[in-house]
């Protein structure tokens, strides 16, 4: 019982990595087929929203695959093939998306969402610490009548 | 003030309520095509298999009068939902209708069409990779494209087209695009 969890688990570890894209597509040539992969990893499956094209078993991630890798077999350049399919697919396809004023929420927003909260942070902190000073920080200082009777507290202890 | 910062996470709330409202409305499936305005993609599709010659899909084929591009496969279960809603605009002579058998064996799609009804004009063939789907930014299939009769593709839709589809969204499409002239 516990070999067969152990070779679940290990076999459950050594799946994680693999990649979709079966071997009968993959380019001869490893360095264009690092790049293959390496634009295929930023370029997003559109029938599965939050994969790449290098990561999804889709039939339609397969195709772009295909065709990415036909493109750099062709001589495109990254920003040829990245071209090509954002003027079909629009800037979607792109898991990163590109910086432009239509985008500037997406990339500034939390940024100036952080700014913002620091912000209120240091007012709210400024606004107490002044406060702070008004308010007695330390205990007011005996009285007389409070120290004698401290004293006879006190002897009465010995 | 004071009052403000309070009623302020209150105000956040149902700003969040909206926006997540608002997106439970929305399909994420539904991508807007940036093809919209754009002339149709250049291709010179081969007919399918048993029909004539001269009945594959090309660029040119697609000037003169507005017409659909309706992407389709065998292997594609929407489809068989879509189809009897093409046939009928085709019986009623709606609007043209062509094909693209996309992502499939030419002849697993001539047979689909024998079996289900041909609503077409012409149909071309696009196996895998499917190239000239996806110059039409195709995502799945069905999907349906109304090109004016200049070729330029005008609107998409995605899934299948059902009587109430045809009704409220395409038949107003078409008609406002039969009423435009045709440029020089």
């Amino acid at each position: 019982m516990r070999r067969l969890a152990f070779a679940l688990a290990a076999a459950l570890a050594l799946s994680a990595p693999v990649l979709a894209a079966d071997p009968s597509e993959m380019l001869k040539d490893p360095a264009l087929e690092a790049r293959a992969e390496k634009l295929g990893h930023g370029l997003r499956c559109m029938v599965c929203q939050s994969e790449s094209i290098e990561e999804s078993n889709a039939d339609l991630a397969k195709d772009l695959r295909i065709i990415v890798r036909e493109q750099i077999v062709a001589g495109k350049s990254d920003e040829q093939i990245t071209t090509y399919l954002v003027d079909r697919y629009g800037d979607y396809v792109l898991l990163k998306p590109p910086f432009k004023v239509t985008t500037a929420v997406l990339w500034v927003g939390p940024f100036a969402l952080l700014v913002l909260g620091l912000l209120a942070a240091w007012g709210f902190y400024r606004r107490r610490g002044v406060a702070g000073t008004q308010a007695p920080l330390a205990p007011a200082p005996l009285s007389d009548a409070e120290k004698r009777r401290l004293d006879a507290l006190l002897k009465e202890d010995k | 003030m004071r009052r403000l910062l309070f009623v302020l996470p209150l105000i956040g709330f149902l700003a969040l309520v909206a926006v997540f409202k608002w997106g439970l409305g929305h399909d994420p499936r539904e991508i807007p095509s940036v093809l919209i305005d754009r002339p149709v993609p250049e291709m010179a599709l081969a007919p399918l298999p048993g029909r004539p010659a001269d009945s594959g899909l090309a660029t040119a084929d697609l000037k003169g009068r507005v017409s659909l591009v309706n992407i389709f496969g065998s292997w594609c279960i929407a489809c068989v939902q879509e189809h009897p809603t093409l046939v009928q605009l085709k019986k009623a002579g709606a609007v043209p209708i062509h094909g693209i058998d996309w992502r499939d064996d030419p002849a697993e799609g001539a047979k689909w069409i024998a079996r289900n009804g041909d609503p077409y004009e012409r149909v071309g063939a696009d196996p895998a990779p499917g190239r000239t789907a996806v110059d039409f930014g195709v995502t799945g299939a069905p999907e349906t494209f109304v090109v004016d009769k200049n070729g330029v593709i005008r609107y998409k839709h995605i899934g299948p087209i059902t009587p109430e589809v045809w009704k409220t969204t395409l038949l107003p499409i078409v008609q406002k695009l039969n009423a435009e002239e045709m440029k020089k």
